[in-house]
Protein backbone atom coordinates (compact mmCIF):
# COMPACT_ATOMS: atom_id res chain seq x y z
CA UNK A 1 0.00 0.00 0.00
CA UNK A 2 1.21 3.50 -0.74
CA UNK A 3 1.64 5.94 2.13
CA UNK A 4 -1.11 8.53 1.96
CA UNK A 5 -0.30 12.13 2.88
CA UNK A 6 -2.93 14.46 4.33
CA UNK A 7 -5.89 13.44 2.20
CA UNK A 8 -7.89 15.81 0.09
CA UNK A 9 -10.93 13.56 0.49
CA UNK A 10 -11.61 11.29 3.43
CA UNK A 11 -14.68 9.09 3.75
CA UNK A 12 -15.24 7.70 7.24
CA UNK A 13 -17.72 5.02 8.24
CA UNK A 14 -20.25 6.00 5.59
CA UNK A 15 -23.54 4.13 5.89
CA UNK A 16 -26.65 4.43 3.76
CA UNK A 17 -29.83 2.42 3.62
CA UNK A 18 -32.67 2.75 1.10
CA UNK A 19 -35.73 1.07 2.57
CA UNK A 20 -34.66 -2.40 3.59
CA UNK A 21 -31.58 -2.38 1.37
CA UNK A 22 -28.32 -1.45 3.07
CA UNK A 23 -26.23 -0.07 0.20
CA UNK A 24 -23.24 1.31 2.09
CA UNK A 25 -22.24 -0.51 5.26
CA UNK A 26 -19.36 1.60 6.56
CA UNK A 27 -17.21 2.88 3.71
CA UNK A 28 -13.75 4.17 4.63
CA UNK A 29 -11.62 5.69 1.91
CA UNK A 30 -8.83 8.27 1.74
CA UNK A 31 -7.95 10.04 -1.49
CA UNK A 32 -4.69 11.99 -1.56
CA UNK A 33 -4.38 15.42 -3.19
CA UNK A 34 -3.83 15.23 -6.96
CA UNK A 35 -4.53 11.52 -6.96
CA UNK A 36 -6.72 9.81 -9.58
CA UNK A 37 -8.66 7.29 -7.50
CA UNK A 38 -10.79 4.83 -9.43
CA UNK A 39 -13.58 3.08 -7.55
CA UNK A 40 -14.52 -0.27 -9.04
CA UNK A 41 -17.17 -2.74 -8.03
CA UNK A 42 -20.14 -4.66 -9.32
CA UNK A 43 -23.05 -2.93 -10.99
CA UNK A 44 -25.64 -1.95 -8.42
CA UNK A 45 -23.02 -2.27 -5.69
CA UNK A 46 -23.31 1.33 -4.52
CA UNK A 47 -20.49 3.05 -6.45
CA UNK A 48 -22.72 5.79 -7.77
CA UNK A 49 -24.39 6.13 -4.35
CA UNK A 50 -20.93 6.65 -2.84
CA UNK A 51 -20.17 9.30 -5.45
CA UNK A 52 -23.48 11.06 -4.76
CA UNK A 53 -22.47 11.23 -1.10
CA UNK A 54 -19.17 12.88 -2.05
CA UNK A 55 -21.21 15.49 -3.97
CA UNK A 56 -23.61 15.89 -1.02
CA UNK A 57 -26.52 15.02 -3.32
CA UNK A 58 -27.40 12.29 -0.82
CA UNK A 59 -27.04 12.57 2.96
CA UNK A 60 -25.57 9.58 4.81
CA UNK A 61 -27.33 7.71 7.62
CA UNK A 62 -23.98 7.68 9.43
CA UNK A 63 -20.39 8.67 8.76
CA UNK A 64 -18.56 11.64 7.29
CA UNK A 65 -17.28 12.86 3.95
CA UNK A 66 -14.42 15.25 4.61
CA UNK A 67 -13.19 17.27 1.65
CA UNK A 68 -10.37 19.68 2.38
CA UNK A 69 -11.09 19.55 6.09
CA UNK A 70 -14.85 20.15 5.81
CA UNK A 71 -17.55 17.56 6.37
CA UNK A 72 -19.70 18.07 3.26
CA UNK A 73 -22.43 15.85 4.69
CA UNK A 74 -23.00 18.45 7.39
CA UNK A 75 -22.81 21.53 5.14
CA UNK A 76 -25.84 23.39 3.83
CA UNK A 77 -26.67 26.49 1.81
CA UNK A 78 -23.86 28.90 1.01
CA UNK A 79 -21.17 26.85 2.77
CA UNK A 80 -22.04 23.82 0.65
CA UNK A 81 -22.18 25.92 -2.52
CA UNK A 82 -18.78 27.33 -1.57
CA UNK A 83 -17.15 23.91 -1.62
CA UNK A 84 -19.14 22.76 -4.66
CA UNK A 85 -17.74 25.68 -6.63
CA UNK A 86 -14.41 23.88 -6.43
CA UNK A 87 -15.90 20.70 -7.94
CA UNK A 88 -16.12 19.54 -11.51
CA UNK A 89 -18.53 16.68 -12.15
CA UNK A 90 -18.96 14.39 -15.15
CA UNK A 91 -22.25 12.53 -14.83
CA UNK A 92 -22.89 9.09 -16.25
CA UNK A 93 -25.02 10.22 -19.17
CA UNK A 94 -23.21 13.55 -19.49
CA UNK A 95 -26.19 15.47 -18.05
CA UNK A 96 -25.80 18.13 -20.72
CA UNK A 97 -28.58 20.72 -20.86
CA UNK A 98 -30.36 19.51 -23.97
CA UNK A 99 -32.08 22.79 -24.77
CA UNK A 100 -28.71 24.58 -25.00
CA UNK A 101 -25.96 24.25 -27.59
CA UNK A 102 -22.64 22.58 -26.81
CA UNK A 103 -20.94 25.97 -26.42
CA UNK A 104 -23.73 27.29 -24.17
CA UNK A 105 -23.40 24.16 -22.04
CA UNK A 106 -19.70 24.81 -21.47
CA UNK A 107 -20.30 28.54 -21.01
CA UNK A 108 -23.07 28.03 -18.48
CA UNK A 109 -21.08 27.36 -15.27
CA UNK A 110 -18.55 30.12 -15.88
CA UNK A 111 -21.14 32.68 -16.97
CA UNK A 112 -23.33 32.05 -13.94
CA UNK A 113 -20.54 32.03 -11.37
CA UNK A 114 -19.16 35.38 -12.51
CA UNK A 115 -15.63 34.51 -11.51
CA UNK A 116 -14.22 35.50 -14.89
CA UNK A 117 -14.39 38.72 -16.92
CA UNK A 118 -17.36 38.75 -19.34
CA UNK A 119 -15.09 39.17 -22.37
CA UNK A 120 -13.09 36.15 -21.25
CA UNK A 121 -16.04 33.73 -21.17
CA UNK A 122 -16.46 32.65 -24.79
CA UNK A 123 -12.69 32.23 -25.47
CA UNK A 124 -12.43 30.21 -22.26
CA UNK A 125 -15.32 27.93 -23.23
CA UNK A 126 -13.95 27.52 -26.74
CA UNK A 127 -10.54 26.63 -25.34
CA UNK A 128 -12.15 23.99 -23.11
CA UNK A 129 -13.92 22.53 -26.14
CA UNK A 130 -10.70 22.58 -28.14
CA UNK A 131 -8.97 20.64 -25.36
CA UNK A 132 -11.44 17.78 -25.76
CA UNK A 133 -11.14 17.98 -29.55
CA UNK A 134 -14.51 19.54 -30.23
CA UNK A 135 -13.58 23.09 -31.22
CA UNK A 136 -15.88 22.97 -34.26
CA UNK A 137 -18.92 21.55 -32.49
CA UNK A 138 -19.95 24.52 -30.34
CA UNK A 139 -23.05 25.38 -32.38
CA UNK A 140 -24.54 21.88 -32.25
CA UNK A 141 -27.13 20.64 -29.77
CA UNK A 142 -26.33 17.63 -27.54
CA UNK A 143 -28.87 15.51 -29.46
CA UNK A 144 -26.98 16.20 -32.71
CA UNK A 145 -23.64 14.76 -31.60
CA UNK A 146 -22.51 11.20 -30.84
CA UNK A 147 -22.38 9.58 -27.40
CA UNK A 148 -18.59 9.84 -27.27
CA UNK A 149 -18.73 13.54 -28.14
CA UNK A 150 -21.33 14.17 -25.43
CA UNK A 151 -18.96 12.65 -22.86
CA UNK A 152 -16.21 14.95 -24.11
CA UNK A 153 -18.48 17.98 -23.82
CA UNK A 154 -19.35 16.90 -20.28
CA UNK A 155 -15.63 16.72 -19.47
CA UNK A 156 -15.07 20.16 -21.00
CA UNK A 157 -17.97 21.58 -18.96
CA UNK A 158 -16.60 20.00 -15.77
CA UNK A 159 -13.10 21.40 -16.32
CA UNK A 160 -13.90 24.87 -17.65
CA UNK A 161 -14.26 26.23 -14.09
CA UNK A 162 -10.73 25.05 -13.21
CA UNK A 163 -11.93 22.72 -10.44
CA UNK A 164 -9.70 21.38 -7.69
CA UNK A 165 -11.65 18.16 -7.32
CA UNK A 166 -13.16 16.26 -10.25
CA UNK A 167 -15.71 13.49 -9.94
CA UNK A 168 -16.45 11.18 -12.84
CA UNK A 169 -19.36 8.75 -12.77
CA UNK A 170 -18.67 5.99 -15.30
CA UNK A 171 -17.57 8.44 -17.98
CA UNK A 172 -17.11 5.70 -20.60
CA UNK A 173 -20.30 3.66 -20.20
CA UNK A 174 -21.79 2.65 -23.51
CA UNK A 175 -18.75 3.51 -25.63
CA UNK A 176 -16.77 1.19 -27.90
CA UNK A 177 -13.25 0.12 -26.77
CA UNK A 178 -11.49 2.66 -28.97
CA UNK A 179 -13.59 5.50 -27.57
CA UNK A 180 -13.10 4.20 -24.03
CA UNK A 181 -9.36 4.43 -24.48
CA UNK A 182 -9.54 7.85 -26.06
CA UNK A 183 -11.67 9.21 -23.18
CA UNK A 184 -9.30 7.63 -20.64
CA UNK A 185 -6.35 9.15 -22.48
CA UNK A 186 -8.07 12.52 -22.36
CA UNK A 187 -8.80 12.24 -18.62
CA UNK A 188 -5.23 11.26 -17.81
CA UNK A 189 -3.81 14.06 -19.95
CA UNK A 190 -6.02 16.67 -18.28
CA UNK A 191 -5.30 15.22 -14.84
CA UNK A 192 -1.56 15.51 -15.43
CA UNK A 193 -1.92 19.01 -16.82
CA UNK A 194 -4.10 20.45 -14.06
CA UNK A 195 -3.19 18.25 -11.08
CA UNK A 196 -6.72 18.08 -9.62
CA UNK A 197 -7.81 15.37 -7.22
CA UNK A 198 -10.07 12.97 -9.05
CA UNK A 199 -12.49 10.26 -8.01
CA UNK A 200 -13.77 8.15 -10.87
CA UNK A 201 -16.31 5.39 -10.71
CA UNK A 202 -15.80 2.84 -13.44
CA UNK A 203 -16.02 -0.79 -14.37
CA UNK A 204 -13.75 -0.61 -17.38
CA UNK A 205 -11.43 -3.45 -16.41
CA UNK A 206 -8.56 -3.80 -17.27
CA UNK A 207 -8.38 -0.34 -18.96
CA UNK A 208 -8.57 1.65 -15.71
CA UNK A 209 -5.40 -0.03 -14.39
CA UNK A 210 -3.44 2.02 -16.93
CA UNK A 211 -4.78 5.36 -15.77
CA UNK A 212 -5.53 5.13 -12.04
CA UNK A 213 -3.14 6.36 -9.36
CA UNK A 214 -4.89 3.95 -7.05
CA UNK A 215 -7.87 1.65 -7.28
CA UNK A 216 -10.46 0.97 -4.58
CA UNK A 217 -12.88 -1.91 -4.81
CA UNK A 218 -16.33 -1.49 -3.30
CA UNK A 219 -17.72 -4.86 -2.30
CA UNK A 220 -20.75 -5.64 -0.18
CA UNK A 221 -21.09 -2.04 0.97
CA UNK A 222 -17.49 -1.60 2.11
CA UNK A 223 -14.12 -0.79 0.52
CA UNK A 224 -12.84 -4.32 0.24
CA UNK A 225 -9.42 -3.51 -1.20
CA UNK A 226 -7.45 -0.43 -2.08
CA UNK A 227 -4.04 -0.11 -3.67
CA UNK A 228 -2.04 0.74 -6.76
CA UNK A 229 -3.21 -0.86 -10.01
CA UNK A 230 -0.36 -3.37 -9.75
CA UNK A 231 -1.30 -4.29 -6.17
CA UNK A 232 -4.94 -4.81 -7.11
CA UNK A 233 -4.06 -6.82 -10.20
CA UNK A 234 -1.71 -9.06 -8.21
CA UNK A 235 -4.11 -9.39 -5.30
CA UNK A 236 -4.72 -12.90 -4.06
CA UNK A 237 -8.02 -11.91 -2.44
CA UNK A 238 -10.70 -14.16 -3.92
CA UNK A 239 -13.36 -11.40 -4.23
CA UNK A 240 -10.93 -9.09 -6.02
CA UNK A 241 -9.73 -11.86 -8.31
CA UNK A 242 -13.27 -12.89 -9.13
CA UNK A 243 -14.19 -9.33 -10.00
CA UNK A 244 -11.19 -8.34 -12.10
CA UNK A 245 -10.98 -11.64 -13.92
CA UNK A 246 -14.73 -11.79 -14.45
CA UNK A 247 -15.04 -15.22 -12.87
CA UNK A 248 -18.56 -16.39 -12.20
CA UNK A 249 -19.22 -16.87 -8.50
CA UNK A 250 -19.91 -20.47 -7.51
CA UNK A 251 -22.81 -20.86 -5.15
CA UNK B 1 -58.34 -14.17 12.27
CA UNK B 2 -60.93 -11.42 11.88
CA UNK B 3 -59.31 -9.38 14.67
CA UNK B 4 -55.95 -9.21 12.93
CA UNK B 5 -57.69 -8.49 9.62
CA UNK B 6 -59.30 -5.42 11.17
CA UNK B 7 -55.96 -4.42 12.67
CA UNK B 8 -54.27 -4.82 9.27
CA UNK B 9 -56.96 -2.68 7.71
CA UNK B 10 -56.53 0.06 10.30
CA UNK B 11 -52.75 -0.11 9.91
CA UNK B 12 -52.80 0.22 6.14
CA UNK B 13 -55.35 3.01 6.39
CA UNK B 14 -53.05 4.79 8.86
CA UNK B 15 -50.05 4.26 6.61
CA UNK B 16 -51.99 5.65 3.65
CA UNK B 17 -53.07 8.65 5.71
CA UNK B 18 -49.53 9.39 6.87
CA UNK B 19 -48.15 9.00 3.35
CA UNK B 20 -50.82 11.33 1.96
CA UNK B 21 -50.17 13.92 4.67
CA UNK B 22 -46.41 13.71 4.13
CA UNK B 23 -46.73 14.19 0.38
CA UNK B 24 -49.12 17.11 0.91
CA UNK B 25 -46.52 18.61 3.23
CA UNK B 26 -43.78 18.17 0.63
CA UNK B 27 -46.04 19.70 -2.00
CA UNK B 28 -46.66 22.76 0.18
CA UNK B 29 -43.04 23.11 1.25
CA UNK B 30 -41.95 22.98 -2.39
CA UNK B 31 -44.03 26.09 -3.11
CA UNK B 32 -42.84 27.75 0.10
CA UNK B 33 -39.21 27.19 -0.84
CA UNK B 34 -39.78 28.41 -4.39
CA UNK B 35 -41.50 31.59 -3.15
CA UNK B 36 -38.58 32.19 -0.82
CA UNK B 37 -36.09 31.90 -3.68
CA UNK B 38 -38.30 34.20 -5.75
CA UNK B 39 -37.50 37.11 -3.42
CA UNK B 40 -33.77 36.40 -3.04
CA UNK B 41 -31.70 38.08 -5.76
CA UNK B 42 -30.16 37.59 -8.30
CA UNK B 43 -33.20 37.06 -10.52
CA UNK B 44 -32.85 34.97 -13.63
CA UNK B 45 -34.60 37.28 -16.10
CA UNK B 46 -33.32 35.39 -19.13
CA UNK B 47 -34.76 32.08 -17.90
CA UNK B 48 -38.03 33.80 -16.94
CA UNK B 49 -38.37 35.33 -20.42
CA UNK B 50 -37.77 31.93 -22.01
CA UNK B 51 -40.50 30.46 -19.83
CA UNK B 52 -42.91 33.33 -20.60
CA UNK B 53 -42.29 32.68 -24.27
CA UNK B 54 -42.93 28.98 -23.78
CA UNK B 55 -46.02 29.25 -21.58
CA UNK B 56 -47.51 32.39 -23.09
CA UNK B 57 -46.75 32.85 -26.72
CA UNK B 58 -46.92 29.21 -27.64
CA UNK B 59 -50.31 28.83 -25.96
CA UNK B 60 -51.71 31.82 -27.82
CA UNK B 61 -53.22 30.02 -30.83
CA UNK B 62 -55.15 27.55 -28.69
CA UNK B 63 -56.39 30.42 -26.48
CA UNK B 64 -57.58 32.40 -29.52
CA UNK B 65 -59.41 29.38 -30.92
CA UNK B 66 -61.10 28.24 -27.71
CA UNK B 67 -61.86 31.84 -26.67
CA UNK B 68 -63.67 32.55 -29.94
CA UNK B 69 -65.78 29.40 -29.81
CA UNK B 70 -66.61 29.79 -26.12
CA UNK B 71 -67.90 33.29 -26.82
CA UNK B 72 -69.86 32.04 -29.82
CA UNK B 73 -71.47 29.24 -27.80
CA UNK B 74 -72.34 31.67 -25.00
CA UNK B 75 -73.80 34.08 -27.53
CA UNK B 76 -75.84 31.36 -29.19
CA UNK B 77 -77.19 29.74 -26.03
CA UNK B 78 -77.71 33.13 -24.35
CA UNK B 79 -79.64 34.37 -27.35
CA UNK B 80 -81.84 31.26 -27.54
CA UNK B 81 -82.53 31.41 -23.82
CA UNK B 82 -83.11 35.15 -23.48
CA UNK B 83 -85.32 35.26 -26.58
CA UNK B 84 -87.77 33.04 -24.70
CA UNK B 85 -88.17 35.65 -21.99
CA UNK B 86 -87.84 38.57 -24.36
CA UNK B 87 -84.64 39.91 -22.77
CA UNK B 88 -82.17 39.29 -25.58
CA UNK B 89 -80.74 42.80 -25.08
CA UNK B 90 -78.87 41.35 -22.08
CA UNK B 91 -76.99 38.72 -24.04
CA UNK B 92 -73.92 41.02 -24.22
CA UNK B 93 -73.52 41.32 -20.43
CA UNK B 94 -74.23 37.61 -20.07
CA UNK B 95 -71.42 36.71 -22.45
CA UNK B 96 -69.01 39.31 -21.06
CA UNK B 97 -69.55 38.67 -17.34
CA UNK B 98 -69.49 34.89 -17.72
CA UNK B 99 -66.23 35.18 -19.64
CA UNK B 100 -64.48 37.80 -17.55
CA UNK B 101 -65.36 36.41 -14.12
CA UNK B 102 -65.38 32.71 -14.82
CA UNK B 103 -64.83 31.11 -18.18
CA UNK B 104 -61.90 33.25 -19.34
CA UNK B 105 -59.59 32.45 -16.43
CA UNK B 106 -60.78 28.85 -15.97
CA UNK B 107 -60.77 27.76 -19.60
CA UNK B 108 -57.53 29.61 -20.39
CA UNK B 109 -55.94 27.91 -17.37
CA UNK B 110 -57.20 24.48 -18.42
CA UNK B 111 -55.90 25.05 -21.96
CA UNK B 112 -52.50 26.17 -20.66
CA UNK B 113 -52.42 23.16 -18.32
CA UNK B 114 -52.90 20.84 -21.27
CA UNK B 115 -50.64 22.74 -23.59
CA UNK B 116 -47.77 24.00 -21.39
CA UNK B 117 -48.22 22.40 -17.95
CA UNK B 118 -47.79 18.90 -19.34
CA UNK B 119 -44.77 19.93 -21.41
CA UNK B 120 -43.16 21.66 -18.42
CA UNK B 121 -43.65 18.61 -16.19
CA UNK B 122 -42.18 16.37 -18.88
CA UNK B 123 -39.23 18.69 -19.52
CA UNK B 124 -38.34 19.02 -15.84
CA UNK B 125 -38.93 15.28 -15.33
CA UNK B 126 -36.48 14.46 -18.12
CA UNK B 127 -33.99 16.92 -16.63
CA UNK B 128 -34.34 15.09 -13.32
CA UNK B 129 -33.81 11.56 -14.67
CA UNK B 130 -30.92 12.58 -16.94
CA UNK B 131 -29.20 14.22 -13.93
CA UNK B 132 -29.39 17.73 -15.43
CA UNK B 133 -30.93 18.99 -12.17
CA UNK B 134 -28.12 17.31 -10.20
CA UNK B 135 -25.64 18.94 -12.58
CA UNK B 136 -27.11 22.35 -11.73
CA UNK B 137 -26.95 21.53 -8.01
CA UNK B 138 -23.30 20.47 -8.05
CA UNK B 139 -22.41 23.55 -10.10
CA UNK B 140 -23.64 25.39 -6.97
CA UNK B 141 -26.45 26.81 -9.11
CA UNK B 142 -29.73 26.37 -7.29
CA UNK B 143 -32.32 24.55 -9.46
CA UNK B 144 -35.10 26.38 -7.59
CA UNK B 145 -33.65 29.66 -8.81
CA UNK B 146 -32.92 28.45 -12.33
CA UNK B 147 -35.94 26.27 -13.05
CA UNK B 148 -38.78 26.72 -10.62
CA UNK B 149 -38.83 30.48 -9.94
CA UNK B 150 -38.74 31.42 -13.67
CA UNK B 151 -41.60 28.98 -14.30
CA UNK B 152 -43.69 30.43 -11.46
CA UNK B 153 -43.02 33.94 -12.74
CA UNK B 154 -44.07 32.89 -16.23
CA UNK B 155 -47.29 31.35 -14.90
CA UNK B 156 -48.20 34.40 -12.86
CA UNK B 157 -47.38 36.86 -15.65
CA UNK B 158 -48.88 35.04 -18.62
CA UNK B 159 -52.12 33.60 -17.27
CA UNK B 160 -53.82 36.98 -16.58
CA UNK B 161 -52.76 38.17 -20.05
CA UNK B 162 -54.00 34.99 -21.72
CA UNK B 163 -57.27 35.17 -19.77
CA UNK B 164 -57.82 38.76 -20.96
CA UNK B 165 -57.10 37.73 -24.53
CA UNK B 166 -59.55 34.86 -24.07
CA UNK B 167 -62.17 37.33 -22.75
CA UNK B 168 -61.76 39.83 -25.58
CA UNK B 169 -61.79 37.19 -28.30
CA UNK B 170 -64.78 35.53 -26.61
CA UNK B 171 -66.73 38.79 -26.47
CA UNK B 172 -66.10 39.26 -30.20
CA UNK B 173 -67.16 35.63 -30.75
CA UNK B 174 -70.43 36.42 -29.00
CA UNK B 175 -70.73 39.58 -31.14
CA UNK B 176 -70.33 37.49 -34.28
CA UNK B 177 -73.27 35.25 -33.36
CA UNK B 178 -75.65 37.79 -31.81
CA UNK B 179 -75.00 40.72 -34.16
CA UNK B 180 -74.03 39.06 -37.42
CA UNK B 181 -76.22 35.94 -37.12
CA UNK B 182 -79.22 37.05 -35.05
CA UNK B 183 -79.15 40.63 -36.31
CA UNK B 184 -78.91 42.44 -32.97
CA UNK B 185 -77.49 45.95 -33.23
CA UNK B 186 -73.88 46.19 -32.23
CA UNK B 187 -74.72 49.30 -30.18
CA UNK B 188 -77.03 47.23 -27.98
CA UNK B 189 -74.52 44.42 -27.62
CA UNK B 190 -71.58 46.60 -26.58
CA UNK B 191 -73.69 49.26 -24.86
CA UNK B 192 -75.19 46.73 -22.47
CA UNK B 193 -71.75 45.25 -21.80
CA UNK B 194 -70.49 48.72 -20.88
CA UNK B 195 -73.49 49.25 -18.63
CA UNK B 196 -73.19 46.01 -16.68
CA UNK B 197 -69.56 44.92 -16.70
CA UNK B 198 -67.61 46.76 -13.99
CA UNK B 199 -63.99 46.85 -12.93
CA UNK B 200 -64.79 44.55 -9.99
CA UNK B 201 -65.53 41.74 -12.47
CA UNK B 202 -62.24 42.38 -14.23
CA UNK B 203 -60.34 42.22 -10.93
CA UNK B 204 -62.00 38.93 -10.00
CA UNK B 205 -60.90 37.48 -13.33
CA UNK B 206 -57.41 38.86 -12.85
CA UNK B 207 -56.89 37.35 -9.39
CA UNK B 208 -58.27 34.01 -10.50
CA UNK B 209 -55.98 33.87 -13.54
CA UNK B 210 -52.98 34.83 -11.43
CA UNK B 211 -53.66 32.09 -8.89
CA UNK B 212 -54.30 29.55 -11.66
CA UNK B 213 -50.99 30.50 -13.30
CA UNK B 214 -49.24 29.85 -10.01
CA UNK B 215 -51.01 26.49 -9.62
CA UNK B 216 -50.07 25.30 -13.11
CA UNK B 217 -46.39 26.20 -12.68
CA UNK B 218 -46.23 24.86 -9.12
CA UNK B 219 -47.82 21.50 -9.98
CA UNK B 220 -45.80 21.05 -13.18
CA UNK B 221 -42.49 21.81 -11.43
CA UNK B 222 -43.33 19.66 -8.40
CA UNK B 223 -44.35 16.65 -10.48
CA UNK B 224 -41.30 17.08 -12.72
CA UNK B 225 -38.95 17.33 -9.73
CA UNK B 226 -40.42 14.24 -8.07
CA UNK B 227 -40.55 12.07 -11.15
CA UNK B 228 -40.24 8.26 -10.90
CA UNK B 229 -37.89 6.15 -12.97
CA UNK B 230 -37.40 6.21 -16.72
CA UNK B 231 -39.76 7.11 -19.53
CA UNK B 232 -42.70 5.58 -17.69
CA UNK B 233 -42.03 7.85 -14.70
CA UNK B 234 -41.98 10.92 -16.94
CA UNK B 235 -45.25 9.83 -18.57
CA UNK B 236 -46.88 9.35 -15.21
CA UNK B 237 -45.59 12.67 -13.87
CA UNK B 238 -46.99 14.45 -16.93
CA UNK B 239 -50.42 12.87 -16.56
CA UNK B 240 -50.51 13.52 -12.83
CA UNK B 241 -49.50 17.14 -13.36
CA UNK B 242 -52.36 17.72 -15.82
CA UNK B 243 -54.96 15.96 -13.66
CA UNK B 244 -53.86 17.57 -10.39
CA UNK B 245 -53.58 21.06 -11.87
CA UNK B 246 -57.00 20.78 -13.58
CA UNK B 247 -58.70 19.57 -10.41
CA UNK B 248 -56.99 22.21 -8.27
CA UNK B 249 -58.00 24.95 -10.74
CA UNK B 250 -61.68 23.96 -10.56
CA UNK B 251 -61.69 23.56 -6.77
CA UNK B 252 -59.81 26.80 -6.15
CA UNK B 253 -62.09 28.54 -8.66
CA UNK B 254 -65.10 27.73 -6.53
CA UNK B 255 -63.47 29.03 -3.36
CA UNK B 256 -62.08 32.15 -5.02
CA UNK B 257 -65.50 32.72 -6.56
CA UNK B 258 -67.10 32.70 -3.14
CA UNK B 259 -64.41 34.83 -1.46
CA UNK B 260 -63.77 37.49 -4.10
CA UNK B 261 -66.45 40.26 -4.37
Amino acid sequence: MTAVPAPAIRVEGLKKRFGTQEVLRGVDLAVAPAELMVVIGRSGGGKSVLLRHLLALVRPDAGRVVIDGQDVAALHGRALDGIRERFGVVFQGGALFDSSTVLENVLFPIRERRRFAPTDLVPRAQEALAQVGLAEMGHKYPAEISGGMRKRVAIARALVTEPQVVFLDEPTTGLDPILVNSIHHLIVGLHRKYGFTAVMVSHEIPEIFQIASRVAMLHEGRIHAVGTPAEIQDSTDPAVRRFIHGEVEER
Amino acid sequence: MPGSLVLDGVQSLGRYGIRTLASLGRFGMFLGEALLWAVVPPFKARQALQRIWFVGLRSLSVILLTGAFTGMVLGLQGMLMLQRVGSEAFVGPLVAIALVRELGPVLAALMVTGRAGSALAAEIGVMRITEQIDALTVMALNPMRYLVVPTLVAGVVTLPLLAWIFDVVGIYGGYLVTVKLFGMSSGTYFGQIRAFLDTGDIWVGFWKALVFGLIIAWVACYKGFHVGHGAEGVGRATTEAVVLASVLILVVDYFLGSVLP
